[in-house]
């Protein structure tokens, strides 16, 4: 058997989000569930369909009977604890103390009162994965649904117990009370012995926003304290009684097949496994050392095809389409002869998570529990079973809160590693990626080439816009800008790495490549490049960030010296607004750029955790800076050239400008997700300052990997 | 192979048994199960694994188990006294100067091990000292604050210690 068959080795751009959520199997029954959690009361959240289903005709149904999309839970104990359960996970978004705010607002409840169980696949509803922004709008909504029914639910048993009315009954610090009578208990109290059990639909009116007393005020990490004193235990500081060290013989090349392997050496050392399925060459030792001496005892020849290069990736991308997926929806037209048109290339770069993947597993008989950093735990499992062979109810992920992901740990390549050595060793098995490892066998954001071309009339309107963008994807590729005529397309092709989310998605691409060549547009009408933005623009809700961050930023900005130069870029994505502005100086006898200062509006709704959102577009900014700047996968042959950070160039506090951040909160309007789009603005506004300081335009991402050529 | 078979960590000398040439790194999370001390790229590049040894920060990946032998290292696990952190760790929490937190541990050593020589760095000077540190996330101008921070609050305890 080889398992590598089973892991996906390409990964299309995007196409978790395109992807439809599977039904829920749910195994457990509520007895089952009381049974686990202890006596209280369980709300369970299901979407409206699932409630509709079960309230349809038959009068009410058992709640033995459990609806088979259950978004998420929430129980309260005998003692008031409340737990919660989501299949949604903690890579450093901070959701774990967002989506706690949600729950304490509703619930009326003190956080410190609260525990979520995050992306256990037994203990946690089916989730299709933490990535797209999609936390916020949807499971932050269905805490705070199942909570506010909770509330309801104890505020109805206090009523009844007291023999009064309900409306007069006050929720707060996890306690009813009736000013009027004096009567008070706590969620505790009022439950004991109790099994009360309620599905809600994922419909129920909610607080607004403008109400909020918890949720839409700064809350710290909520367990800050155990990431300061080293206390937490992220994937790869998983242990479990007798557990080995795991390493994989990796091929010498990408798509290589195996030629020979000579394993006697490695198997000759004391204490060590050595596992040999097809493929798969791996071994578990009781050190990670020893595994790493034995993995490298093992000699192996591997036969591979030449494959494309950093060099000649843009060229191949375009000479190497693919069927699009949808026809072209809009009528062609011919470019009019005022158009001017460009190319825009985009590197691939690597996510480089801190912690590099990693995953601890342990058989019981046919039993699999893995301990994993992931964005998809029920991915995993799912990846798990198949390469297994064994049904998903005999496979448990955990996901401890881990060392991020950036959309980089979507796949289960590392659990299924771990788990085959464990089979073979008969013990616990941890796997941890070197650096190298993970910079050359994660996948990576896809390269792309992007090429525009537009006309504007006499009146500084857009009167033709054509966009096309091979191979990086087609997230955030409509413009929000007004033309007469739009032709906007994503065109597939053929690709020499394998590829897949990362944060934002192709909306940076697309983003760079558009906010660019506006600005390229706006010099050639002689158009200020936010008049001219402005004119093109009818949303008034990117207008506003727009208008916010030319106030912060002073714009129009006036040049104060040679070599400085100011950027704007901005756009829409995934419910959320950004603008970006960007100083630099350009050092014209070196070639050094450096950005001393960015300034970004941002709008994603109603804000849950102010600080908590602030710091999202803080980081989004500086992880863009690395993109924009001098990030870039080196390759060639079907080997990474530079898989180290000695190689990598990643940004470091002396490349960190000035960061400020302007935050609209429209409490009228429901919260998007945060951890992705403020990053789209970020190159196409630095790119623009290195053209107005330089009148030099650049059109390939990374700008500046070796600064400009001096002069 | 020549061994080591103590360790002086965090005050207290801990047993082991590990090679000379083992880094300090592999026997603090193998051994001593003191995992708050983090892999992050094994060249000295990231400083996830950053200790003290002697108060001076040290990134334990490149550091034989043998150089540190003997010596007082202090791991992100020693810093607090008791229940009471050290103003650095406090500072990091008051700054939410993290987002995944996994290169917390290393950012934390190297600031104490920055404001043990210089109690009220400069801007620059904090960045200078903590550039070999990476952190992914962006976190970047939080953890300046926070040792910025940490520095008034020690002179503050410092003198308020003195009256």
């Amino acid at each position: 058997m080889n398992e590598r068959e089973n892991i996906p080795t390409a990964i299309e751009p995007e196409r978790y989000e395109l992807r439809e959520a599977r039904a829920y199997v749910f195994d457990l029954t509520r007895r089952d569930l009381f049974k686990f959690l202890g006596a209280g009361a369980l709300i369970l959240c299901a979407s409206s369909r699932a409630t509709a289903l079960q309230e349809s005709g038959r009068g009410r149904r058992r709640m033995d009977d459990m609806p088979k999309d259950i978004g998420a839970w929430l129980h309260i104990g005998e003692d008031g604890r409340v737990t919660v359960f989501t299949g949604k996970v903690e890579v450093g978004q901070n959701i774990r103390t967002s989506l706690s705010q949600a729950v304490a607002e509703e619930l009326h409840v003190p956080t410190s009162q609260l525990k979520l169980i995050m992306g256990d696949t037994l203990l946690t509803p089916y989730d299709m994965g933490t990535f797209g922004s999609r936390t916020t709008p949807t499971m932050n909504l269905q805490l705070r649904k199942a909570a506010a029914a909770a509330c309801d639910m104890l505020k109805d048993l206090a009523a009844q117990t007291w023999n009064i009315p309900r409306e007069n009954l006050l929720a707060a610090n996890g306690k009813i009370s009736d000013p009027v009578s004096k009567n008070s208990a706590t969620y505790g109290d009022l439950l004991k012995h109790r099994e009360l059990a309620q599905l809600i639909p994922d419909q129920d009116p909610l607080l607004p926003a403008t109400e909020w007393k918890v949720a839409g005020k700064p809350l710290l990490k909520i367990d800050g304290r155990d990431f300061v004193t080293g206390a937490h235990k992220y994937p790869s500081d998983q242990k479990r009684p007798g557990m080995l060290y795991g390493k994989v013989v990796r091929p010498s090349k990408f798509e290589a097949k195996l030629a020979s392997v000579d394993t006697s050496a490695a198997e000759k050392m004391p204490g060590v496994v050595v596992v040999r399925d097809g493929e798969f060459i791996g071994v578990a030792a009781p050190s990670e050392e020893l595994a790493t001496r034995a993995a490298a005892a093992i000699k192996s020849e591997w036969n591979a095809a030449p494959q494309p290069s950093s060099k000649n990736v843009f060229g191949y991308l375009r000479n190497n389409p693919e069927a699009r997926e949808s026809s072209d929806a809009s009528p062609k037209a011919s470019s009019p002869t005022n158009a001017i048109s460009a190319t825009y290339n985009v590197a691939y770069i690597a996510h480089a998570p801190l912690e590099p993947r990693a995953a601890l597993a342990e058989w019981n008989g046919d039993m699999l529990t893995v301990w994993t950093g992931t964005q998809r735990p029920f991915g995993v499992r799912e990846e798990l079973a198949a390469a297994f062979h064994i049904p998903q109810e005999s496979v448990q992920v955990l996901m401890p809160d881990t060392g991020s992901g950036y959309g980089g740990k979507h796949t289960g390549e590392t659990a299924i590693e771990a788990a085959r050595l464990a089979r073979a060793a008969k013990k616990p098995v941890k796997v941890v990626w070197t650096r190298k490892e993970e910079f050359t066998w994660a996948y990576f954001r896809p390269a792309g080439v992007i090429d525009i071309s537009a006309s504007v009339d006499s009146n500084g309107h857009l009167a033709y816009w054509e966009f096309t963008n091979f191979n990086s994807g087609g997230s955030g590729l409509n413009t929000p800008y007004n033309a007469e005529v739009r032709n906007e397309h994503f065109q597939p092709t053929k690709y020499p790495l394998r590829q897949g989310s990362y944060r934002g998605l192709a909306a940076t691409a697309n983003h760079f490549a558009r906010e660019s060549f506006m600005d390229e547009l706006a010099h050639q009408a002689k158009l200020d490049p936010l008049e001219f933005r402005l004119k093109n623009l009818k949303d008034d809700r990117l207008r506003a960030v727009f208008e916010a961050t030319a106030k912060k930023f002073g714009w129009p900005p006036a040049k104060k010296s040679p070599g400085q130069g100011f950027g704007i870029a901005g756009g829409v994505e995934k419910g959320g607004y950004v603008t970006t502005c960007a100083e630099v100086v350009v050092d014209r006898a070196t070639g050094a750029v450096r950005v001393v200062r960015l300034v970004s509006a941002f709008e994603c709704g109603a804000i849950v955790n102010p600080d908590g959102l602030r710091n999202q577009v803080e980081g989004s900014n500086i992880m863009g800076l690395g993109g924009a700047l001098f990030e870039a996968i080196d390759f060639e042959d079907g080997r990474i050239l530079n898989a180290a950070f000695s190689k990598y160039r990643v940004p470091r506090f002396k490349d960190v400008p000035a960061i400020e951040t302007v935050l609209l909160d429209r409490k009228d309007l429901p919260s998007a997700g945060a951890g992705e789009t403020p990053i789209v603005g970020v190159a196409p506004a630095i790119g623009n300052a290195i053209f107005d300081a330089t009148g030099i335009r650049l059109r390939s991402l990374p700008v500046v990997p070796n600064g400009l050529a001096a002069t | 192979m020549p061994k080591i078979s103590s360790l002086l960590v965090n005050g207290a000398k801990r047993p082991v048994d590990a090679d000379a040439q083992s880094s300090l790194l592999s026997v603090l999370r193998e051994q001593l199960d003191l995992t708050g001390t983090k892999y992050g790229c094994g060249e000295g590049q990231c400083g996830a694994c950053t200790v003290l040894i002697d108060g001076i920060p040290h990134r334990s990946c490149l550091t034989p188990v043998a150089d540190a032998e003997g010596k007082a290292i202090t791991t992100i696990e020693g810093l607090a006294q008791g229940a009471h952190l050290h103003p650095l760790q406090e500072a990091f929490l008051a700054e939410e100067a993290m987002q995944c937190a996994y290169c917390t541990s290393g950012m934390i050593m190297s600031g104490v091990g920055l404001l043990r020589t210089d109690p009220n760095p400069t801007e620059t000077k904090i960045k200078e000292a903590l550039d070999g540190n990476i952190c992914r996330c962006g976190t970047h101008p939080r953890i300046v604050a926070a040792v910025q921070r940490a520095a008034r609050l020690m002179t503050h305890s410092m003198k308020g210690g003195a009256q």
